[in-house]
């Protein structure tokens, strides 16, 4: 009775990768806008844990999704950053899911969610260190090694900084990728809320940051907090529109890299689905204006 | 063996997330070195407000009886006392039900803990693994003389909550906006949670009913489940019950056991 378990697998009808396109988070709500405006050109995000289920309406829909449009699957949970061993039960399961669903992204995050037998529900740092670094690395290889292919790792959002890291986030980060052989998804938001809430330059970090080993990009909205001492604190919330200076340093990026899947994150008072792909749509006309630029660079390269 | 390095850092990170009365770990700063503070208590907000969000999910029929304040009391609570141990959250909140039966404040609502019991149950049927029900005609094949050794298999899906009160009444009027109307809430009901296909069902099983399908998803036989039945309460009718349950889904197979 092992296989009766096994799920079949959703055959692959998008050639891989799928190139400068923008996508958007998939909400179940949507779903029915969605397949009545039928398929689109952008692709599908979508949290793996929420598809961790045994059966029922999440798998329908998502399988209606996958039947027209590119997936990417986005782990949330697996606290690759944490030091305990990873969670074997979990990684069997999103196994399952990269093998059932074939999405054309996968990823997971630079930071951890359980401790002992806690499970927080939240993206937790970490110190950059090389101890922490053997870790992340060990535990990425370990994904890769499950799912069999490499996985896109996000750079955090962070209100607070360790004091004992030794070594910056960027290089950390270029550290993972080069040991592991992992690709990269930047998450601009990401960027941008660190460096206002730590006081550096967003432009500066993405000048550290590998750009070449991105096979993914995240545009979030934020919120605005302040810390103890008044200054600014920018909160990582996925709950309103991408804000304008993230808008920016993406056409900065995107100029630099060349078009790659861009995806516009939205997960909390999730508007009306016409409101999102207008983002995406967004996106989109700054991936297609980077195309010329992109294509000029790589042939000056070759 | 590669040598021990120094992981620490989540023991001294985790926790404060959900202990208030806990100072801000001293591994941690804001900018400039300065005491984390504030920033901290992000992560604590997060974790706490995050969780409290999930049970809301798991729960709308309570948490439109209670009202939203009380229920975020209600429901930090219990995150603060039993956060959950595994990271899908559609699989949180199984001791909610019995947080709310002890919880000092809801006293005056003991029907509240069953309603809860029927919402988690509903969760369960939705993320059950996918199985075809038993086809009604399957039943109609039977021999007469062999309907009492025919065992009954369970659908994934297939629950039963019992409540001392007017539980099934209670969540039906509070899992949409249908306007409040008042409910006697003191006749005992026991639910049947099943999922056919997509929909989740609830039922509110006839006398005797639940004892009898309680006894056939358990695996016992069809004349063992009516005799259980039948002791429980005289009102008790096999074949309405029977035609009920193989309507609602409960089952996907029927078999003759050991006899068979």
């Amino acid at each position: 009775m092992i296989t009766a378990n096994k799920p079949a697998t959703v055959p692959l009808r998008f050639s891989l990768p799928i190139g400068g396109i923008a996508g958007t988070s998939f909400k179940p709500e949507h779903l029915p806008a969605i397949l009545q405006a039928g398929p689109q050109a952008g692709f599908f995000e979508v949290h793996a844990e929420n598809y961790m289920g045994a059966g029922g309406p999440p798998h329908r829909a998502l399988e209606a999704i996958r039947r027209d449009h590119p997936l990417s699957l986005h782990g949330v949970c697996m606290s690759i950053g944490g030091p305990q061993p990873l969670d074997r039960a979990h990684l069997a399961r999103f196994r399952s899911l990269v093998a059932r669903y074939q999405p054309a992204l996968v990823s997971e995050h630079l930071a951890w969610s359980t401790h002992e037998i806690s499970f927080f529900n939240d993206l937790l740092p970490l110190p950059y260190t090389e101890a922490t670094l053997r870790n992340v690395c060990d535990h990425i290889d370990e994904v890769q090694e499950a799912i069999r292919r490499p996985l896109l790792l996000e750079n955090p959002s962070t209100y607070v900084t360790f004091r004992e890291s030794s070594m910056s986030e960027t290089d950390f980060i270029r550290a993972i990728a080069e040991r592991t052989g992992c690709g990269l998804l930047l998450d601009i938001n990401n960027v941008f809320v660190s460096a206002t809430n730590h006081g550096f330059s967003a432009l500066d970090y993405l000048g550290d940051f590998p750009l070449s080993c991105v096979g993914e990009i995240h545009l979030a909205g934020h919120a605005e907090q302040s810390d103890d001492e008044g200054n600014l604190l920018l909160i990582d919330s996925h709950d309103g529109p991408v804000a304008d200076a993230v808008w920016k340093l993406f056409e900065i990026v995107a100029a630099r890299r060349g078009p790659v899947p861009t995806l516009v994150e939205w997960d909390s008072k999730i508007p009306d689905w016409p409101i999102l792909q207008a983002e995406a749509a967004a996106a989109q006309a700054i991936l297609d204006r980077c195309k010329p630029a992109a294509q000029t660079e790589d042939r000056h390269a070759a | 063996m590669r040598p021990e390095v120094n992981l620490g850092f989540a023991a001294a990170f985790a926790p404060a997330l959900l202990d208030p009365t806990r100072d801000v770990p001293a591994a941690v700063a804001g900018r400039g070195g300065k005491p984390a503070g504030r920033r901290y208590d992000v992560y604590r907000n997060n974790v706490t407000v995050s969780l409290i969000d999930a049970l809301a999910a798991i729960y709308p029929a309570v948490q439109r009886i209670t009202g939203t304040d009380f229920f975020r009391a209600m429901a930090r609570v219990h995150v603060r006392e039993s956060p959950p141990s595994s990271p899908l959250l559609f699989e949180y909140g199984h001791g909610f039900p019995g947080f709310i039966a002890r919880y000092e404040h809801a006293r005056t609502m003991p029907w509240l803990a069953d309603v809860a019991r029927i919402e988690r149950a509903w969760l369960d049927a939705y993320h059950a693994r996918d199985a075809a029900p038993l086809a009604p005609t399957q039943l109609a094949a039977v021999a007469p003389e062999r309907l009492a050794d025919l065992v009954f298999t369970r659908h994934p899906a297939a629950q039963i909550v019992r409540s001392q009160y007017s539980a099934v009444t209670i969540i039906a009027a509070n899992r949409d906006s249908a306007p409040a109307e008042r409910i006697d809430a003191s006749a005992a009901e026991d639910a049947l949670i099943t999922r056919p296909e997509f929909d989740v069902v609830v039922r509110h099983l006839p006398p005797g009913g639940a004892v009898f399908a309680a006894c056939l998803l358990s695996g016992q036989s069809l004349g063992e489940a009516a005799a259980s039945a039948l002791d429980a309460s005289a009102e008790f009718d096999i074949a309405t019950n029977i035609a009920g349950l193989i309507e609602a889904g409960a089952f996907t197979s029927i078999s003759f056991g050991d006899a068979g």
